[in-house]
């Protein structure tokens, strides 16, 4: 279940989260965690990305977006995140936490902090 | 890859406008050198009239630095003229020797000011007012001297007169003609603009024809031609401008008043390319920094290769930068035998309008004093709006035709940076302000990106349109005669539904390929659209899109600000039982429902609904028979009826089983926006029928329909569509509307902006006067009804329909 980290991902370790077909193309899906909930994005070409399932502007969840690109709109105000790094399109300014993803053979983790 | 060499000549707003727009499109496929000849970046070549009032220094109006250039890897020969442009060879050399290849060369010379050819007009004491080193020369000369005549009544001469007088000389203007900008004003706005002028303490010497600059070492006065003279130790020669070609005449380039273009801004050797004042198109050319801004935009379009943009002319409107003083004038302001004129004239207060209109059209608009509503017919006359059904009110502006949350509060210049502007947003004029100078914006969409100003209901939209015209002036750039669906592409609404329909495109991919859309799989807005757009043309055909769908739609409840939902049942023409109100209130009870609301269209609203519990509260609802609301959508919302007959004794139609009857014919069916009706038993309206999208009014010998209503930001009663007298006539005849906004209206178009856009003349030639095409509009109705009246929840509430969007992926403890 449990990979051991790298350096960079000090403190922190890989989590299995589901296969990619769970999360329908340019759509998004929620993991419950401790910390709150991360959504899962997956954009047309299969690339897969975790942000925390909140927009720095007020709170909505990113996950109930609509995806397009690498970027990801709000359903609230429609503020754009892009799903890399969380950070707002300009002229919006603003970052949400990332999360480090690894899709292999369909099988998708995420890096989470210890606790 | 070897990058081609694109060659700009002149440093102006027109071509490094150009430059940004080919950098947005194709970053890297241009190695850029530029060539101006003044030694700076580039300025904001409109804002130098306040610049020389002291409004503004000249730091606050550069828009491209020397850092930008060097950003960009561009190659900036500033204070370089180019003497010679060799076609054979594809280079250039400037007059220092520079020489450089060209792949694609880019004119934006601009223009020379002109300078009337009499004895005297070069001496010293004698400046055209056209660039820094012009109004550097007239405050070193409001400096020393006292008398300043400026020659030219028009727009440039009278901002240079107030300049001039705002550092302490004494000015007179001189014109040739009777009338001050006789060009933008017709006598009444000239003469109070005069009036205005001269109370300021500027003088007028006109109608007069100079015929001479008079002095020695330097000018020291002017003769006309009746022999009078005056006194003056400035000229300022402003009486127009002239495209600058000569550079491009000497390379052989075809040019008549300018240089002449084609749609695709080419001159007539292709590898060339020219935009802004130095150009002519279709036999115009165009001072205004709007018209420029559309030039460079289609001019890049094509540079980029994407070959689609053309540029098809320009309606302009203009703007006096004197401060205090308001004028707006646009399109043919004079009329002929076949138009009419509107005019309302108040001397004392100063203020003049006049609307030339033809057919129902605004064909021009002269503005003194009172502008607020400049915005909003010029708008009505680039869209050729019908103003037949308000023409009436037209004359007292927007905020007359029921601005409710706006009115009285228009004026742009009257208001303080404090004072809100848009209302949606909490965006205060101040904000705007601020964003428009420091960011350097020029178009409402930049305005909006920035501020969220005018983004969302969109009724302030005048008023930040005002505010942009007061700070820009003429820089101000409006939109675009027909938007485009988004900034994915620079296609039309109308362009891209025309496709789907005419070539039978059945997938979102399909459209995006064939317009090559500018991104991979486009963005929030246009997705929804095309995603409408195919489902309205192939019903039963196009396979939904959900990832394409706004949230609400796509998991059929409304989103709220804390990410819970919301759930409304529908109840047919707001007629409810016992029963079902039982169902509901232990829906409430067993999962903990935190807010029950009763709504607006006679509706129950369970509010604070967790997404997980979405499919089970639906199953719940559905075992006592109810079905979704669809409150959540672009699509018909309600039917809200009075009770009519049965039981009031002022009914004289049932109203109530009207009502029902048209809500089960109409669920279900999506929209270009949300769709509210309402039935009215009679003419005492209790229904609120005259606010809706579509709304019906009893009266003893039959039922009145009524079109393009709504309530909300901007309230907008209904036009009168027709009378009927059978209850298969209203269904017919609402149907059939129905079908027609359903089929024409633009995505996010409501029926009342719908009806204001194509005019209540042509939705009555076709659902009233039409009949086959009633008929027509109807049979398709009822066939795309087939496909959409499937109850949403029933299928979800099974956890047979998209289980994915309401559980969790995984819980992760």
């Amino acid at each position: 279940m449990h990979t051991p980290t790298t350096s960079m991902e000090h403190e922190s370790q890989w989590v299995e989260v589901g296969q990619l077909d769970d999360i329908p193309r340019l759509g998004s899906r929620v993991i419950r965690t401790a910390q709150g909930d991360i959504a899962l994005f997956r954009t047309a070409g299969d690339q897969v990305f975790a942000l925390r399932d909140a927009c720095p502007h007020k709170g909505g969840p990113l996950s109930q977006g609509i995806v397009h690109g690498t970027r990801v709109t709000c359903p609230l105000h429609n503020w754009i995140i892009e799903l890399n790094d969380g950070t707002a399109a300009a002229p919006d300014q603003g970052q949400t936490a990332c999360y480090p993803v690894k899709v292999e053979h369909t099988i998708i983790s995420i890096a989470l902090q210890h606790a | 890859m070897i990058k081609e060499k694109l060659v700009l000549i002149g440093n102006g707003m027109a071509g490094v406008r150009t430059l940004e727009e080919v950098l947005k499109l194709a970053p890297d496929k241009y190695e850029i050198t530029v060539f101006g000849a003044e030694p700076y970046g580039n300025y904001n070549r409109i804002l130098l009239s306040p610049v020389l009032a002291g409004e503004k220094t000249l730091s606050e109006i550069m828009l491209n630095d020397r850092p930008w250039y060097t950003e960009h890897g561009i190659t900036l020969h500033a204070g370089k003229n180019v003497v010679e442009i060799d076609r054979r060879q594809h280079r250039v050399r400037a007059a220092d020797g520079t020489i450089e290849q060209y792949d694609r060369l880019l004119l934006a010379t601009g223009s020379n000011p002109f300078m009337i050819p009499v004895p005297g007009h070069d001496l010293p004491g004698v400046v055209t007012f056209r660039d820094i080193h012009d109004v550097q020369l007239m405050t070193a000369a409001a400096k020393e001297y006292r008398h300043a005549v400026v020659i030219g009544g028009g727009l440039l001469g009278l901002e240079a007169a107030n300049g001039l007088m705002r550092q302490g000389m004494s000015v007179t203007v001189v014109h040739i003609n009777a009338t001050l900008m006789e060009r933008q004003l017709d006598q009444s706005a000239g003469l109070l603009l005069r009036k205005s002028l001269e109370q300021r303490g500027m003088h007028f010497h006109m109608p007069a024809q100079t015929v001479e600059i008079l002095g020695e070492e330097r000018v020291r006065g002017v003769r006309f031609k009746d022999g009078s003279e005056l006194y003056a130790d400035l000229v300022v020669m402003a009486v127009g401008i002239r495209p600058n070609m000569e550079l491009a005449k000497k390379a052989g380039i075809h040019c008549e008043r300018g240089i002449v273009v084609s749609d695709t801004m080419q001159t007539y050797d292709p590898a060339i390319y020219a935009v802004g004042e130095c150009v002519q198109h279709r036999g115009q050319s165009y001072g205004l920094v709007a018209p420029l801004f559309e030039q460079a935009k289609v001019c890049a379009n094509h540079l980029a290769h994407l070959g689609y943009a053309r540029y098809e002319g320009s309606v302009t409107s203009t703007k006096l930068k004197v401060t205090g003083i308001d004028l707006f004038s646009a399109g043919d302001f004079t009329g002929d035998e076949h138009s009419e004129e509107i005019v309302l004239k108040d001397a004392s207060q100063g203020t003049y309008k006049k609307l030339v209109i033809r057919d129902n059209r605004i064909q021009g608009a002269v503005m003194y004093g009172d502008t607020v509503d400049g915005a909003w017919y010029f708008q009505l006359m680039r869209d050729g709006t019908d103003i037949g059904a308000f023409r009436d009110q037209l004359m007292f502006g927007q905020a007359h035709l029921g601005d409710a949350g706006h009115g009285g509060q228009n004026k742009a210049a009257a208001m303080n940076d404090a004072m809100e502007v848009c209302g949606c947003n909490g965006v205060c004029k101040g904000t705007i302000v601020k964003a428009i100078s420091e960011k350097g914006l020029f178009t409402l969409e930049e305005v909006r990106a920035h501020t969220k100003a005018s983004s969302s209901c969109g009724s302030c939209t005048g008023l930040v349109e005002q505010i942009m015209a007061s700070v820009l002036g003429g820089g101000y750039s409006a939109a675009p005669k027909e938007k485009p669906v988004c900034k994915c592409t620079d296609h039309t609404h109308d362009e891209v539904r025309k496709v789907i329909r005419e070539q039978h495109m059945l997938t979102i991919r399909e459209v995006m390929r064939h317009f090559e859309w500018g991104t991979s799989d486009g963005c929030h807005s246009c997705r929804p659209a095309l995603n409408y757009y195919l489902l309205c043309a192939w019903p039963g055909e196009y396979q939904d899109d959900p990832q394409s769908r706004f949230i609400n739609e796509r998991v059929h409840a409304n989103i709220q600000k804390d990410g819970t939902y919301s759930v409304v049942p529908r109840m047919w023409g707001g007629v409810t039982t016992a029963s079902e109100l039982r169902t509901i209130a232990d829906v409430v009870d067993k999962f903990n429902i935190p807010t029950v609301k009763v709504t607006g269209g006679q509706r129950i609203d369970l509010l604070g609904v967790k997404k997980e519990d979405l499919p089970a509260v639906w199953g719940e609802l559905n075992k006592g028979g109810l079905v979704s609301g669809h409150a959540y959508g672009k699509a018909l919302r309600t039917v809200k009826t009075c009770v009519g007959k049965e039981w009031c004794r002022f009914g004289v139609q049932d109203s109530t089983a009207m009502g029902v009857r048209l809500e089960h014919r109409t669920w279900g069916s999506w929209m270009p926006h949300k769709f509210k009706m309402a039935v009215s038993g009679c003419p005492r309206n209790c229904a609120e029928a005259t606010i809706k999208d579509f709304g019906i009014v009893a009266v003893d010998s039959g039922w009145e329909l009524h079109v393009g209503g709504n309530g909300g930001v901007k309230i907008r009663p209904t036009d009168l569509l027709c009378k009927v007298t059978t209850e298969d006539e209203v269904e017919e005849y609402c149907c059939a509307f129905i079908q027609l906004y359903r089929e024409e209206a633009r995505y996010l178009d409501r029926t009342a902006p719908w009806i204001e856009r194509v005019g209540l003349a042509y939705v009555k030639q076709r659902v009233v006067e039409d009949a086959q095409g009633r008929g027509d509009l109807y049979q398709r109705f009822i066939e795309s009804q087939k496909y959409a009246q499937i109850d949403p929840w029933a299928g979800r509430a099974q956890g047979e329909v998209d289980r994915h969007e309401y559980i969790p992926l995984k819980q992760v403890m």
